[in-house]
């Protein structure tokens, strides 16, 4: 029966090599919270091995020391009590408690009440069923479903502090290697901080049951070397600009969607525009780029979702602008590729039923065209 | 109201025929209805709940076949999140509370020495509101999206968090169903709990002073006062629930600027001390059992009773050790760790004066402790999860975790269940007047031991890897899978021991083996009457002069009372 805690030793002993194989463990620490909460639980695990063997020991030798000879139908002696005894062992729980209790609140307070150094990364993480809104006030950038920040070497640290709210029900923002979960409420906003040392993906997925799909509120953190992330940066903002051109060359109609949107509160009501001034039938039938956007911008997709630079700035669903900088959809529900991309469109509840999604009930010919256009958002 | 034409003052005992005359199927049906009796009404608890048990064990083999390959279609998530929530509502409020509820019914008045509970119409009422709330609750089966509708149910999970239960997002009635069956049930068991307390300290024979309770009616009284603070603020939440989605108010209703963390307050306040109020009578039957088969007396009386009322005490301050990953401040946080950490005191007591009751004893591996002793096992090691997860920050990574599940089970199954079939296979001949079978005891008893502990030790590994609890579905590289199979393998191995335990309760009772009034040779009151017990308990009302009023009549050489 001892083997509920002794694996979970040799687990945190072959931590380094969890680290390959398995993405969501929290013996395989890679930032500063993480590893303080990684160090603590192996002094509790140390603790609640020794107690275990203590009392274990103590119970398995009564139990076979102390068994009824057959046959031997006399009384032991009866023994009521003894206050030595019961001090003994009321005293010895308060001295491992107050030891515990102690290491529990230095990381509890170096890691809750850590200072926001000067050149920390913002970004708030608004909850949604059933994805994630990431949002850089300093960039003025909308993001969703994966996250990226950059690495934060101990020669250069530079860390990540979130804010975190949501817009819906509760959520929980978990990605066990780079540190404990902290739950997203509406009304409320949340804070915690990471630093992840090493560049790469990281998973984790929502902890806290929020509706049909909360098994699939998954989460990718990429966490990019300082280049890549400037670079992300800019092309998350360079890209905006670029469309906002595209976009007047293409429809030459008044275009509300330009905006910044860092400004965009997460329930602002979904825009319904300048819908009506769109032609109300695609010039040609083409399957293309073009055509795909028209039929985008003339369907209810824009009042959900926001492509930058475009008459489309929902708010609902997750910002597309840069789809395909993403390798999932559906937060996580499928990979994305231009067959998912297309299945997703004609309906999304076959790839997560209950997402709040709704299928649009197009032709073949219209889901075509806005996959063509979708595929052009990089 | 107890028949007024029994023998009184007679001087003798008087025993019953096992099987007095019986009406018409009617009339029995009429007789049990009607009933006010303690112990009919104990044991329709008891099978109330048993029924339930299957139930919500069925619900939980459902969940294990769904978890036991990743990208598994066997359940829809729909029905995926409703089963859980069933399941888990179910355990705690249909399951745990009645059963405890009807040993305490049946035992409590027994052991010292009454006739009846203090209010026996209170107790039928008791019973058959509660019965009505697990009616409720499975009506919304059928009843769920409307009256008619193609039958559904709550998929909110039991702590039903704000503001998830709002109209906005549980549109349909199966939320209405969830909080009003809550509501009922509560109900209920506060009427229990004061029936309880009221027999305790006001119904006990001649003789039986405070510090000779014998310790199961003390945590029983214990357990009742932790339902009396506890449950109010469920029912009254509940209320406010209702009010939010029936009359607009925003007590929850984020959307109109109300409180998520409000509920999570609310529920906790009634969820932790809930843990102890299941725990506490299992604790009371480990204080039964134990010292029996060990033949000796319990070691350290007055320390189990202080203990005791100090897990009440500690517990009703601990509530938010399941809110730190809520946003509390560094103080809080820090404060509801260290307050966790303090109940591990008394407990601990508990487990070590349990230890020295063995020690040096002559034990007796029948059934009622074979189960005991795997509880002990099982509860050091709940306890010591316990710990773990009262570690504030470590808790940020464990919480809503697998962790916590196999956490929990390991209380609520390991601890909780396993008590409660020692207490059947120790107290079943005294109801029915049969023995369970032993052979069938162990064969019950080593199935539920492993299938136990392949469920819910290896349940704590996906935890540590990252796998949150409530999700229908998981990706395959994660290396969760093959944990998740063997999880629900052993899932099976107990639902086999379950099934043997359900044949072997029927079979015995009409097979097994005549129990006598005393078949353990033990020392509290209720094995001084006939097996089963009239329906007035004693014919002469029972006179004690120690805690062991039975060891005193059969060591008159060596008797307690010489000591006290
Ligand atoms: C064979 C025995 C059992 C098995 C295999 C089992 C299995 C499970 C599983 C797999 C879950 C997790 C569902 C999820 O979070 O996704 C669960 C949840 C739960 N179980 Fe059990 N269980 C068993 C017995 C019990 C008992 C006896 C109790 C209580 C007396 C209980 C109380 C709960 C509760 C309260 C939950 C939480 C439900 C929720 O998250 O809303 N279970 N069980
Ligand atoms: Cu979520």
């Amino acid at each position: 029966m001892c083997r509920a805690i002794a694996p979970a030793l040799v687990i945190a002993g072959c931590a380094s090599a969890a680290r390959a194989s398995l993405p969501a463990s929290i013996f395989a620490p890679h930032s500063t919270p993480a590893r303080e909460e990684h160090q603590l639980a192996i002094f509790v695990l140390w603790i609640a091995l020794l107690i275990f063997l203590g009392v274990g020991s103590l119970l398995t030798y009564s139990i076979l020391k102390f068994r009824a000879r057959p046959n031997d139908d006399t009384e032991p002696p009866q023994v009521f009590g003894s206050l030595q005894i019961e001090l003994s062992w009321t005293i010895i729980p308060i001295l491992i408690i107050a030891v515990l209790f102690l290491g529990t609140a230095r990381v509890l307070f170096s890691v809750q009440d850590a200072k926001k150094p000067a050149n920390a990364l913002d970004v708030v993480v608004i909850g949604h069923q059933f994805w994630w809104e990431y949002r850089y006030p300093q960039y003025n950038v909308v993001a969703a479903n994966e996250l990226h920040i950059p690495v934060s070497p101990a020669s250069a640290p530079h860390p990540t502090f979130m804010k975190l709210t949501s817009a819906d029900v509760m959520h929980s923002f978990w990605v066990p290697q780079l540190g404990g979960k902290t739950d997203l409420l509406p009304n409320r906003v949340n804070e915690m901080w990471i630093d992840p040392q090493s560049p790469g993906v990281y998973v984790g997925q929502c902890a806290q049951f929020c509706g049909p799909q909360h098994a699939k509120m998954l989460l990718r953190v990429s966490v990019d070397t300082p280049e890549e992330f400037n670079a992300w940066i800019k092309n998350q903002q360079r890209t905006q600009a670029e469309l906002a051109q595209a976009q007047v060359a293409l429809a030459s109609v008044p275009n509300p969607g330009n905006q910044s949107k860092g400004s965009v509160p997460p329930n602002s009501p979904p825009t319904h525009g300048a819908v009506a001034v769109v032609p109300t039938e695609a010039p040609d039938n083409a399957i293309n780029a073009h055509n795909g956007q028209i039929v985008f911008e003339q369907q209810a997709c824009i009042n959900c979702h926001a492509v930058a630079g475009t008459m489309a700035n929902g708010r609902y669903g997750p910002d597309l602008t840069h789809l395909m900088s993403r390798a999932t959809l559906g937060s996580g529900a499928a990979q994305n590729t231009p067959g998912n991309l297309l299945a997703w469109i004609a309906d999304p509840n076959t790839f997560k039923p209950g997402c709040l999604m709704p299928a649009m009930h197009l032709n073949d010919r219209q889901n075509a065209q806005i996959t063509a256009y979708l595929l052009t958002l990089k | 109201m107890a028949d007024q034409s029994y023998p009184v003052g007679q001087g003798v005992e008087v025993t019953v025929e096992r099987s007095p005359a019986r009406g018409t199927w009617l009339e029995v049906v009429h007789d049990w209805i009607t009933t006010v009796d303690h112990k009919k009404l104990g044991i329709m608890y008891i099978a109330y709940a048993l029924v339930f048990l299957l139930v919500a064990g069925f619900e939980a083999m459902l969940i294990r076949i769904q978890l036991i390959k990743p990208h598994n279609d066997f359940l829809s998530p729909y029905t995926f999140n409703r089963m859980f929530t069933m399941h888990g509502t179910t355990m705690v409020f249909l399951v745990g509370m009645p059963i405890l509820f009807g040993f305490g019914n049946y035992l409590v008045p027994l052991m010292i020495g009454a006739r009846d509970m203090a209010f026996p119409r209170l107790n039928a009422f008791s019973f058959w509101i509660s019965s009505f709330a697990g009616l409720l609750l499975y009506y919304s089966f059928i009843g769920g999206v409307g009256l008619s509708g193609t039958g559904s149910a709550p998929d909110i999970a039991w702590f039903a968090y704000a503001p998830l239960t709002e109209k906005a997002f549980s549109p349909g009635h199966t939320t209405d169903y969830w909080a009003i069956a809550i509501l009922a049930n509560g109900i209920g068991s506060i009427g229990t709990a004061i029936n309880i307390i009221a027999t305790v300290f006001c119904m006990r024979c001649k003789g039986m002073t405070l510090s000779r309770i014998p310790l199961l009616p003390w945590l029983y009284a214990t357990m009742s006062f932790l339902v009396l603070v506890a449950v109010s603020p469920l029912t009254a939440c509940q209320a406010m629930l209702l009010l939010d989605r029936y009359l607009g108010a925003h007590f929850f209703d984020t959307q109109a600027g109300g409180s998520a963390i409000l509920w999570a307050h609310f529920f906790w306040i009634f969820g932790h001390p809930e843990v102890y109020v299941l725990v506490l009578p299992a604790f009371a039957f480990a204080n039964e059992i134990i010292p029996v088969f060990s033949r000796k007396a319990i070691f350290g009386y007055p320390a189990m009773v202080a203990a005791s009322v100090g897990i009440g005490f500690i517990s009703l301050g601990v509530w938010a050790h399941h809110m730190f990953t809520i946003g509390m401040t560094s103080f809080g946080n820090a404060f509801f760790t260290l307050s966790t950490m303090l109940v591990s005191i008394p407990t601990g007591i508990k487990t070590f004066n349990w230890l020295a009751t063995i020690w040096g004893g002559k034990i007796r591996f029948e059934t009622p402790m074979l189960f005991s002793i795997a509880f002990l096992f099982q509860w050091v090691i709940a306890g010591l999860t316990g710990i773990m997860l009262s570690v504030s920050a470590w808790n940020w990574q464990l919480h809503n975790s697998y962790f916590v599940v196999a956490h929990f089970h390991y209380v609520l199954v390991g601890a909780i269940v396993f008590m409660i079939f020692a207490a059947i296979y120790y107290w079943y001949p005294k109801i029915t007047g049969r023995m369970l079978d032993e052979t069938l005891g162990n064969w019950h008893f080593w199935l539920m031991v492993i299938g136990f502990h392949v469920t819910f030790d290896v349940m704590h590994f996906p935890g540590l890897l990252g796998m949150p609890r409530q999700i229908y579905t998981y990706e395959p590289d994660r290396g969760w899978n093959t944990l998740n199979f063997i999880v629900s393998i052993g899932g099976f191995i107990q639902a086999i021991a379950i099934l043997i335990f359900v044949y072997n309760m029927v079979h015995s009772y009409f097979r097994g083996d005549d129990a006598g009034p005393d078949p353990w040779d033990a020392w509290t009151l209720e094995w001084a009457t006939a097996s089963p017990p009239p329906v007035y308990n004693f014919a002469i009302e029972p006179e004690v002069a120690s805690r062991r009023p039975l060891w005193d009549r059969k060591h008159p050489e060596d008797p307690d009372s010489a000591f006290e």
